[in-house]
Order: C-alpha cells, then sequence, then structure tokens
C-alpha cells in the first residue's frame, strides 16, 4: 500500500505539528506514508471564490504529484472533500480519476481503510468535537441533524474508545463553525459572529480541548479562543490520537 | 452594497442577532422533531424531487394542460411574461370588476412583482391579510423571510407598530391582545374586500385548481367574501395530478414549521355561482433559470423557507440583509438570475457548509449551485477586483512547488517579525478583527521533514 501525505498548505505553514502528527499516527497504525516534496495546495481557496478557471493548473499539480500512490491521506477533510468533488472540472484521464478516488481524509482513512474502530490509550479530558461541514455532509463520516437523529461519526467512536475521555454534549451538533474559506474574510462580521456562537456552545457545555479532524475549522476557532483568552485548548485530533499511542 | 456589509448592519445589534438566531433554530428544531417522526421521511423527498423534475422536463405541456382544465372550470387564464404584465392584468381586472379595495393573502410572487406598490399609486387599497404581512406592510418594509415575513420584528416593534397604526395602547406588548387587535382591523377589510388575491402553492395539471397552504385562513375568508378572485402562480408551481399532492403537503408544513399539515390546505378550482376567478400565471425570470442546466433544479423549490431556518450566516444576517424577495440560501441561487451584477455578493454569503441542501425537501443541491454561481460570477467579472487578481497571483504561486516554499517562508518570518499591532490591524486584516492569526512556526512541515533520516521516505516508485 503506497500512502502518500498531502499537508495542506496552511497546516504546512502554520500548523506543521499536526502533520508530524499525522505521519507519526499512520506509522504506529503500521502505515508508512510519504510526502511528496512537489505539493502545494488543492486549490480550494480559488475555486471557492469564484476563480475555478484559475485553479486549474494547481488542480494538475496535485494530480501530478499524488497520481503513483494508492492513498492520498490529509488531515483535512475540506480539501479532500475538493478533490473528490470539484476535480471534476479537469478531463477525466485514468490519473485524475485514481486520484480523486485515492483522496482520504486521515480519519476517514483510519475507519474506513484501517478499519480501525478504537484506540488504545488515555485521554482523560473533557473533549468537544467540532464536526466539519465538509467532513460531515460533504464525506458522510458522520449523520447529518437535518436528516437523522443519531448523533455519531467515526472521529467520535474513535475518540470515545480512549479511557477516561468524556465528549460534549453540545446544544447544537453540527452547526457550522463559520470559517468557509475565503468566507472568513469577504464576510468577516458574520465569520467571526459564527465562530464565537460555536466556541460559546462549547463553553457552556464545559469543554476543555476542542478537536476535530479539519484543521481549517480549528484554525478559525482557536483564533477566536486566543482572542478571547478562553480555556480551551484547541488540538487537531491527530495530535490527541498520535499522543495517546505508545510507539508500536 | 453587498451582503457583507449589510451584514454588519444587523450584527451592530448583538443581542438582537441572539435572538434571530434562537428564534430561527427553535424553528428548524420543531422541524426536526416533526420530521424524525416520519421514518419515509428520506423517500417523500426523493419522491417530491421526482416529480419535481419531471413536470420541469415537461413544463410546457402540463402548462397547457392546466390551462385547458382551468378554462373548463370556468376560470379566466391569463399569461404574464414578466412583472409588469402580472401587475397590469391584475389592474386591469380589478378596473372591470369596478372595484378599488382589494385583500391579499400572502405571496410571494405579488411581492416579487412589487404589485402593492402598483395598485397604490393607481388609486387602489391593498390590503395584506397575513398577520406577519400586515405587519411588515404597516411599517413599509419588504418580508425577511418567506414563510415568516416579520421575524426580524420582536413583539416589542409590533406593539410600537400597532400603537402607530391600530391605536393599541402605548407600550402594549401582550401578543394576544394585539393579534386581537389585528382581528378586529382586518375583520372590516374582510367585510369590505371586492377582489381578493392569493397565492398559489400548488397547480394542478389534471384538475386546473390551485392550492394554498395558509394557518390563519385568510385566503378562505377572503376569496369568499369578495366578488372576484384573483390567484397569482409562477409557471414553476405546477404538479401533474391531484394524487401528487398529498406528497407535497406532507413536506411543505414540516419542513416550514414542523406541523404535521399547514391548518388551511384550501383547493380553488371554480368561482361560485356570480363570482370569478382568475388565474395569472407568470414567468418573469423562470424561462431563463429553466434554461441555466446549473441552476434549473432551483424551480423546484416550494417556498417552505427550511434553508433559510437552518442557514447561519441567514440566522445571523436577517432577511433583509439579502435585499431581494427570497433571501436565504435559495435566495442567493434565484437572485443572479434576475440580476447578476446588483446581487452577485449574494452566493458569496454562504460557508457552503451544505446544510440546505440537506434541509431541503425537494432536494435542491442548493449549495452546490452557490459555488457554480460563484464561478459564473467569476468568469463574468463581476467578483471585487482585488479578490480575482488576488486569486490570479494565488493560482501562480500555489502551482509551483518553488515559488511556494519561498512565500511560506517569507510570509511566516515577517508574521513572526512584524509587531502584533501591524500583523492584527483590522484595516489591513479581516482576519483579525475577531480573531488571532496563528502563531507563525519556525519551520514549515515541509522545512522539519526533510530534516528527517531518509528510510521514513520510501521512493515512491517502491512497492
Ligand atoms: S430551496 Fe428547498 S428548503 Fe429552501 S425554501 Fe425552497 S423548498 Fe424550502
Amino acid at each position: 500500500m503506497k500512502v502518500a501525505l498531502f499537508v495542506p498548505c496552511y497546516i504546512d505553514q502554520f500548523y506543521p505539528q499536526v502533520g508530524i502528527a499525522t505521519l507519526q499516527l499512520l506509522e504506529k497504525l503500521g502505515v508508512q506514508a510519504h510526502f511528496p516534496a512537489q505539493q502545494t495546495c488543492c486549490g480550494q481557496p480559488l475555486a471557492n471564490s469564484g476563480c475555478e478557471s484559475d485553479a486549474l493548473p494547481i488542480y494538475k499539480h496535485f494530480v501530478e504529484t499524488f497520481s503513483d500512490y494508492d492513498y492520498v491521506v490529509a488531515p483535512s477533510g475540506s480539501c479532500v472533500y475538493h478533490v473528490r468533488k470539484h476535480f471534476d472540472k479537469l478531463d477525466q484521464t485514468a490519473d485524475v480519476q485514481h486520484v480523486r478516488g485515492a483522496a482520504y481524509d486521515l480519519i476517514d482513512f483510519i475507519s474506513t481503510v484501517l478499519k480501525v474502530d478504537a484506540l488504545p490509550g488515555a485521554f482523560p479530558h473533557k473533549v468537544g468535537l467540532h464536526l466539519s461541514c465538509h467532513g460531515q455532509r460533504g464525506l458522510h463520516q458522520a449523520n447529518e441533524s437535518e436528516m437523522t437523529p443519531v448523533r455519531d461519526g467515526q472521529l467520535s467512536r474513535l475518540l470515545r474508545s480512549l479511557d477516561g475521555i468524556e465528549l460534549t454534549q453540545l446544544n447544537r451538533n453540527d452547526e457550522c463553525c463559520g470559517f468557509g474559506g475565503t468566507f472568513c474574510v469577504s464576510e468577516a462580521g458574520i465569520s467571526a459572529r459564527m465562530g464565537q456562537d460555536r466556541v460559546a456552545d462549547h463553553v457552556r457545555n464545559g469543554t476543555q480541548v476542542l478537536t476535530g479532524s479539519d484543521m481549517s475549522c480549528l484554525m478559525h476557532l482557536e483564533g477566536i479562543v486566543r482572542r478571547a483568552k478562553l480555556p480551551i485548548k484547541v488540538m487537531h485530533a491527530a495530535e490527541i490520537l498520535n499522543g495517546v499511542l505508545v510507539n508500536a | 452594497m453587498s451582503h457583507a456589509i449589510r451584514a454588519d448592519k444587523f450584527l451592530l445589534d448583538a443581542d438582537r442577532t441572539t435572538w434571530h438566531d434562537e428564534t430561527l433554530w427553535f424553528v428548524r428544531e420543531k422541524r426536526d422533531r416533526a420530521v424524525y417522526a416520519v421514518p419515509e421521511f428520506q423517500e417523500l423527498r426523493e419522491l417530491a424531487s421526482g416529480i419535481k423534475n419531471h413536470t420541469l422536463s415537461r413544463l410546457d405541456l402540463y402548462l397547457q394542460e392546466f390551462e385547458a382544465a382551468a378554462k373548463a372550470n370556468g376560470v379566466h387564464v391569463h399569461w404574464a411574461a414578466d412583472a409588469a404584465e402580472h401587475n397590469a392584468i391584475i389592474l386591469d381586472i380589478t378596473r372591470k370588476a369596478g372595484a378599488t379595495r382589494i385583500v391579499k393573502s400572502k405571496s410571494m410572487l405579488t411581492e416579487e412583482c412589487h404589485l402593492n406598490p402598483f395598485l397604490i399609486q393607481h388609486g387602489i387599497e391593498v390590503v395584506d391579510t397575513d398577520l406577519g404581512e400586515r405587519i411588515i406592510q404597516f411599517r413599509d418594509e419588504p418580508p425577511s423571510h418567506i414563510v415568516l415575513p416579520a421575524i426580524h420584528l420582536k413583539k416589542e416593534d409590533v406593539g410600537d407598530t400597532f400603537h402607530t397604526h391600530l391605536g393599541t395602547d402605548k407600550g402594549e406588548n401582550d401578543p394576544q391582545r394585539l393579534t386581537e387587535a389585528a382581528r378586529q382591523h382586518l375583520r372590516a377589510k374582510f367585510l369590505a374586500g371586492e377582489v381578493a388575491i392569493s397565492g398559489v402553492n400548488f397547480a394542478i395539471a389534471e384538475t386546473g385548481a390551485v392550492v394554498v397552504c395558509t394557518n390563519e385562513g385568510n385566503a378562505d375568508l377572503g376569496v369568499n367574501l369578495a366578488r372576484v378572485h384573483i390567484a397569482a402562480m409562477g409557471i414553476e408551481k405546477i404538479i401533474p395530478r391531484l394524487s401528487d399532492l398529498g406528497v407535497f403537503t406532507r413536506l411543505l408544513a414540516r419542513s416550514a414549521t414542523g406541523q404535521p399539515v399547514t391548518t388551511y390546505t384550501s383547493h380553488f378550482a371554480k368561482p361560485a355561482p356570480g363570482k370569478e376567478m382568475h388565474i395569472v400565471i407568470v414567468d418573469n425570470g423562470r424561462t431563463q433559470q429553466l434554461g441555466r442546466p446549473d441552476f434549473r433544479a432551483s424551480l423546484k423549490c416550494i417556498r417552505c423557507g427550511a434553508c433559510m431556518n437552518t442557514c447561519p450566516v441567514y440566522r445571523r444576517s436577517g432577511g433583509h440583509s439579502y435585499d431581494f424577495t427570497v433571501p436565504g440560501p435559495i435566495g442567493a441561487i434565484l437572485s443572479p438570475n434576475i440580476d447578476m451584477k446588483k446581487h452577485s455578493s449574494l452566493p458569496f454569503a454562504s460557508t457552503l457548509c451544505g446544510s440546505c441542501t440537506d434541509v431541503c425537501p425537494v432536494k435542491i443541491d442548493i449549495h452546490t449551485q452557490l459555488y457554480k454561481w460563484r464561478q459564473v460570477l467569476g468568469e463574468a467579472n463581476e467578483i471585487p477586483a482585488s479578490k480575482k487578481w488576488g486569486m490570479k497571483f494565488m493560482g501562480r504561486v500555489l502551482a509551483s512547488t518553488r515559488v511556494y516554499g519561498l512565500g511560506g517562508q517569507f510570509a511566516r518570518k515577517a508574521l513572526r517579525l512584524l509587531p502584533h499591532g501591524l500583523t492584527h490591524a483590522p484595516s489591513m486584516n479581516a482576519w483579525a478583527v475577531a480573531r488571532e492569526l496563528p502563531e507563525a512556526p519556525k519551520q514549515s512541515f515541509r522545512e522539519w521533514y526533510a530534516k528527517q533520516p531518509a528510510p521514513a521516505a520510501p521512493s515512491k516508485t517502491s512497492a
């Protein structure tokens, strides 16, 4: 199994520890992932801004970078969703189709491909989950509250398997955090307000560690937590899971 | 003016924003409870979506079938290409009936055509008889929601409005007393009404009947008391058979307000003896949207408002921030069809979270269409130039490993070295208005990775 690690541009630049945790976690789960050095970005910021045609060279670069691998794993559901859904704009060559199918969010990869649903280890904290919309509604990693009252998903199953962990019950389970890529700048006021409301739901219900599998939402929420100087630690799920697993 | 600027005005009143958000979320939760209780709800959605897709694919035939059936029922059928024709037809019918007083039940189409000001200009009194509509009519405001037109107002606002227009006591905020005052006022209007205008929720091709759903029964009251009934419908309101209707009535009320069915689901098929019934069938841009393959599915909309209630942006920016008859996610798809330049910011007033798509009872792929509108607007140069050129620049940077690596190093260094006051200046950095920037690490992931011992990185051609 040839696995490539895709570290989205903002994680590469601002959250290298998340990339490292992802790599190490995969190693502990028996997967030697490789980081192709020529990778850059999936092109999502451009496309979401209405500049899809300017993003096409980035898409092509992405496909060239990753077409040799069986899986492309990223600690960011929204980039994966973008590759899967919006690379339909490219000519659908065998390589393009392969890469679209091979792209996996880290948590998705762990539970769907590696078929791991429980991990040994303890994390005795009250943990609040932020499910990204792209992960949840786009990649179907958890049930949407619009469809069904069942609140479950891959990440909550994995986390719940840890000793001593308590998951926060939120008032609004899957409300969007308001990041939305360039939305956070073009609609800065609404974006901030949504983030503040999202964080308030966690504060109200006792979250000590705020986590998720999409670093983009977490970057936005972390910015709000730090501005308000709240006693909440923001960690990517890879950091938690990697931290509790001893080296295999 | 962009959506963001209007939204910022709404956000200035933080408490009201909270209240607006919570009120609509309450409706959304009510909808959830009503929906979870129907095990076959997803099948119903699928069915409704299928019926609508089918109908749209032969809309011309069904409209003709409808017209023939309605005429056979003794109904006058009129066709209007646009808002101006729609308004002229209604004025003409009213004048021929020798009438000057109209009672209207809620209709977003007449709102879309700006019928009220047109009729008033021509010396005709128009009274909206839906309570919420009447309130905003007093205040001379457009509706801020398609189902809950006055949802932006608190009961204190209504109290003030009724004090001014209906002479209720100053400071009277008791909903029951206010409603009673409105009821008395509207009763007189109903009795005096000569022409009743209603909207149309569903038009049945098979029978030529129109179906109107209300919770207040005001459409029935108006129609039964007046001599003339005018029903105004968009061409997309058609469903093929009477037997299809149940699928939609089960979905509409649940999605809109969490009720099993609206209180009144009234069928109007033919005029009562001695009375007149007219149906005005309106295009007003709908055929154009039908001709846009990426956006035609937006015509499936049954105007339940669920996408507004669920939309986290709508809940915090209010309906008026959209400056279009239909606000919220679906409005952001319908509006650029009408005026691409004026409404160019609306498809961007979304995080593309997809909740609207999941909640929509007729399965319109709303967030996908928003994404597609962005591309259309980008290609048509209807997005801000700074964004356009910024994105072009980014495209170059991100398509090249080398330029990207250098750019990243530079940006991180700048972030580390520049003073906080500069990197977080709200005037230069919208992110920093409410958020701290991420702390810039000394080395990027790729720089760290390059220093790792080689075995961690097997050559990518090896098995
Ligand atoms: S788009 Fe769907 S959810 Fe929104 S108003 Fe129309 S039918 Fe309802």
